[in-house]
C-alpha cells in the first residue's frame, strides 16, 4: 500500500478490494481450518469488514494499530501479504509471526501492526503505552487501539482509559460491537444502556458510528484522528458491526437467532461500499467481479504458499526468547535435553 | 570506593540511566512527587522532570501494561512497583505480556522493560504484603530475575537489567534499603551482569547458597560458625534466571556439603531449583544431602514471634549448617 499524505483520501474502489481480500481470506481460513491445515482457535471477521478497512482508510500508514485476537483483517488491511498470514495461521516459518504465533497473534514491525492479543483487554494497556511514547517523543501519529464489546468490563479496560484520559495521550479506543462476547451478548455483560457511555466516565469524548457503513467508520475516524493531531488526547468510537460467524470455528452461534442474522446480511458492507459505487459511476459490475476473482486467487495463491512454506527448525525453538539467544536462561537444549534447563557456563561460551 | 546506602546505591543507579539515556523513563506509584514509597527516587523529579519521572495512580495493571507497551515501540521504561507483593495485580502483564511478545512476534518485538521495586518479607506486614515473588517469575520463560543483596550488587544490577533488551525484574530487598556498603565512585560505571553469582565469603566445609535478605543472614551466621570450626562459604546467587550454576558446581566441588537459604515458599522454590540441579551434575560430590531452608508453608502471619518462626532465621540456618556438616 502507498504512503498516503495528510487530507487524502484512499481510493474507495481499493478499499472495497481490500475488504473482498478478507472476506475471502476468512472463508478460505474456515475451510483450511476443517480440513484440519489450521490448529488452535481461529477468530473469523467476516461481517465486520467495513471497521477496520475504514480506520486504516483514514489514518496514515506509519499510525500505530493495536488488536485483539480477531486480528488476521487488521494486519490484512496494514499491507501484511495474505501469503505471509496465511502461513501463520498454517504455523510456517514465513508466517507474520514465523508460525510461533498463530491466528490470535499476528504481528507486522514494519506494516505497525502491534498484534493480535488473545487475553480480552490486556491488550488495552499496551496501546496506552505505545501512544505514550508517541507522546514521549513528540511524534504527531496516532494509536488505533481496536477491541471487541467483551473487553469493556476487564479491569486492564478501565485502567487504561483512566491513564491515557489522565495523561491526554493521542489514541483512538475503537470498540467492535459485535454484540456478543463469545455467546453472551452485551445486554447480558454490561450495565450500560450503550457501550460508548463507558468513555464519560473517564471524561473520553465518545461516539458511535454505523459498522457496516465504510463511509461512515473512515470519515468519523478521520475527523477524530485530525483532532488528535491538532492537540493530543484519547477518543472513544462505538462501531456498531456483526460478525456472521460464531465467536470461533468451534461456535454454532445457537444463542443467536437466523432472523438477526439475516437482517445484518441483507446490511452487508461490502454489498453496502459496492453499491454506493455503481451508483455514482466509479464501479461496474464487471469491475466488481475481476476484484473478487483477484481477491480469490490471491488468497488461493496464499495457501499454495503457506502449503509449501517450510516450518521454524526446531532447532531455531530457544532463539526467540530471549533477544540475546537460547543462552540468556543458559539454556542449552542440545546439552541438557531439558524444557527449560541449562547452565550459566554455557551462556558464557556462546556470548 | 565510598560507603553507601542500598537505597542510595539504587538512586545513582536510576539517575545515571535517566542521564545516559532519553529513552529510559521511570514511572510508578509515588515515584515523582513524593519522592518515592522508599525513597528510592528521590530528587528524580527535580533532576529530570515530569516527562521523565512519571506518577502513576493505584493502577498496576494499566501502568504494567504501558511499560510493555511504551518498549514495543522502543522505549525503555523503568517501572517501580510500590512492592512485588502489588505486581501481582498486574501479574497478567508481566507474565503474559512482557515476556511472550518476542516469541508470539516471532522476533519482532523485544520489550526492554525494567520491573523493580522491594520483594520479600519485611516486618510486620502480615500475608498481602510479604510476598517473595521470585520463584513465580523465574518459572516464566522470557523474564530475568535478580535479586541483589548488597548497595554495590543494588546499583549494577539495576543499571545492567535497564540496558537489557529483555523483561529484568530486579528484586529489591526491602529490609536492606538502608544498609550500608562500599561502592565505586559515580565517576566509575558500574555494571554488574545478569547471571553471575559472588562469593561472598570464602569457606571450606560447606556452601550457604543464599540471595538478597538471605545473604546478611548467611554472612552472619557464617562469622558464628567461625567460632565452633566450620568454615562457610557463601554463594550470593544475584540472579535467580539466569542462574550461575558454575558458580554454585565450583562451590560445592570445594565443600562437598550444600545448604539454600532461600526467602520464598519451600513448595517449588528457588532452592527446589538449585537443588536439583545439584544433584543432577555434580551428585558425585556431595558428602550429605542438601538441606533448604525457607519460609514455612504457610502465608505470613502478622504476630511477631510468629512471623520469626515463619522466616528462614539464624537458629535454622545453623542448625541446617550443623546436620550437613554431621557436626
Amino acid at each position: 500500500m502507498t504512503a498516503m499524505q495528510p487530507g487524502e483520501q484512499r481510493d474507495e474502489v481499493e478499499m472495497l478490494s481490500l475488504m473482498l481480500l478478507i472476506r475471502r481470506f476468512e472463508e478460505r481460513a474456515s475451510q483450511q481450518y476443517q480440513a484440519q491445515k489450521i490448529g488452535g482457535f481461529c477468530h473469523l471477521y467476516i461481517g465486520q469488514e467495513a471497521v477496520v478497512t475504514g480506520a486504516v482508510a483514514a489514518v496514515r500508514d506509519d499510525d500505530y494499530i493495536i488488536t485483539a485476537y480477531r486480528d488476521h483483517a487488521h494486519a490484512l488491511a496494514r499491507g501484511t501479504s495474505a501469503n505471509a498470514c496465511m502461513a501463520e495461521l498454517f504455523g510456517k516459518a514465513t508466517g507474520c509471526s514465523r508460525g510461533l504465533g498463530g491466528s490470535m497473534h499476528f504481528f507486522d514491525r514494519n506494516n505497525h501492526m502491534y498484534g493480535g492479543h488473545a487475553i480480552v483487554a490486556a491488550h488495552v494497556p499496551l496501546a496506552v503505552g505505545m501512544a505514550f511514547a508517541i507522546k514521549y517523543r513528540g511524534e504527531d501519529r496516532v494509536t488505533l487501539c481496536f477491541f471487541g464489546d467483551g473487553a469493556i468490563n476487564q479491569g486492564a479496560f478501565h485502567e487504561a482509559l483512566n491513564l491515557a484520559a489522565l495523561y491526554k495521550l493521542p489514541i483512538v479506543f475503537i470498540c467492535e460491537n459485535n454484540l456478543f462476547a463469545m455467546g453472551t451478548s452485551v445486554k447480558r455483560s454490561t450495565s450500560l444502556k450503550q457501550i460508548v457511555d463507558r468513555a464519560e466516565g473517564y471524561d473520553i469524548p465518545g461516539e458511535i458510528v454505523d459498522g457496516m457503513n465504510f463511509r461512515e467508520v473512515r470519515d468519523k475516524i478521520a475527523e477524530i484522528v485530525d483532532s488528535i493531531r491538532k492537540e493530543s488526547h484519547p477518543a472513544f468510537l462505538e462501531v456498531r458491526t456483526y460478525r456472521y460467524r460464531g465467536h470461533s470455528m468451534s461456535d454454532p452461534a445457537s444463542y443467536r437467532t437466523k432472523e438477526e442474522l439475516e437482517k445484518y446480511r441483507l446490511d452487508d458492507p461490502i454489498t453496502r461500499l459496492r453499491a454506493q459505487l455503481t451508483r455514482e459511476g466509479k464501479l461496474t459490475n464487471e469491475q466488481f467481479d475481476l476484484l473478487d476473482k483477484r481477491a480469490k486467487e490471491t488468497v488461493l495463491a496464499a495457501v499454495k504458499f503457506a502449503e509449501k512454506s517450510p516450518q521454524l527448525p526446531i532447532e531455531k525453538l530457544f532463539d526467540y526468547t530471549y533477544v540475546d539467544g537460547a543462552v540468556a536462561a543458559g539454556v542449552s537444549p542440545a546439552k541438557s535435553g531439558e524444557s527449560a534447563a541449562g547452565t550459566a557456563a554455557i551462556s558464557e561460551e556462546r556470548r | 570506593m565510598r560507603e553507601i546506602t542500598y537505597r542510595q546505591a539504587l538512586n545513582e543507579a536510576l539517575a545515571e540511566e535517566l542521564e545516559r539515556d532519553p529513552d529510559v523513563f521511570l514511572m510508578g506509584e509515588e515515584v515523582a512527587e513524593y519522592q518515592g514509597a522508599y525513597k528510592v527516587s528521590h530528587g528524580l523529579l527535580q533532576r529530570f522532570g515530569p516527562t521523565r519521572v512519571i506518577d502513576t495512580p493505584i493502577s498496576e495493571n494499566g501502568f504494567a501494561g504501558l511499560g510493555v507497551g511504551a518498549a514495543m515501540v522502543g522505549l525503555r521504561p523503568i517501572i517501580e512497583f510500590m512492592t512485588f507483593s502489588f505486581s501481582l495485580v498486574a501479574f497478567d502483564q508481566v507474565v503474559n505480556n512482557a515476556p511472550n511478545m518476542f516469541t508470539m512476534s516471532g522476533g519482532q518485538f523485544n520489550i526492554a522493560v525494567t520491573f523493580r521495586g522491594p520483594n520479600g518479607p519485611a516486618h510486620q506486614l502480615g500475608a498481602t504484603h510479604s510476598h517473595a515473588t521470585e520463584n513465580f517469575y523465574a518459572s516464566v520463560p522470557g523474564l530475568k530475575v535478580c535479586t541483589p543483596a548488597t548497595p554495590r550488587d543494588a546499583k549494577g544490577l539495576l543499571k545492567t537489567a535497564v540496558r537489557d533488551d529483555n523483561p529484568v525484574l530486579v528484586l529489591e530487598a526491602e529490609l536492606l534499603y538502608s544498609s550500608k556498603g562500599m561502592v565505586e565512585p559515580p565517576d566509575e560505571e558500574l555494571l554488574i551482569p545478569l547471571g553471575k553469582a559472588d562469593v561472598k565469603r570464602e569457606g571450606s566445609d560447606v556452601s550457604v547458597i543464599c540471595y538478597a535478605q538471605t545473604v546478611p543472614l548467611a554472612l552472619k551466621v557464617a562469622s558464628q560458625l567461625e567460632e565452633e570450626d566450620i568454615s562457610a562459604e557463601i554463594v550470593d546467587l544475584r540472579s535467580i534466571k539466569p542462574l550461575d550454576e558454575k558458580a554454585i558446581f565450583d562451590s560445592v566441588a570445594k565443600t562437598h556439603r550444600v545448604v539454600i537459604v532461600e526467602q520464598d515458599h519451600p513448595f517449588c522454590g528457588v532452592g527446589a531449583e538449585v537443588c536439583y540441579r545439584i544433584q543432577k551434575n555434580i551428585f558425585d560430590a556431595l558428602d550429605a544431602p542438601i538441606i533448604r531452608v525457607s519460609q514455612e508453608d504457610v502465608p505470613m502471619p502478622y504476630n511477631e514471634r510468629l512471623e520469626h518462626a515463619v522466616l528462614p532465621n539464624a537458629e535454622k540456618l545453623i542448625a541446617a549448617v550443623k546436620q550437613v556438616c554431621y557436626a
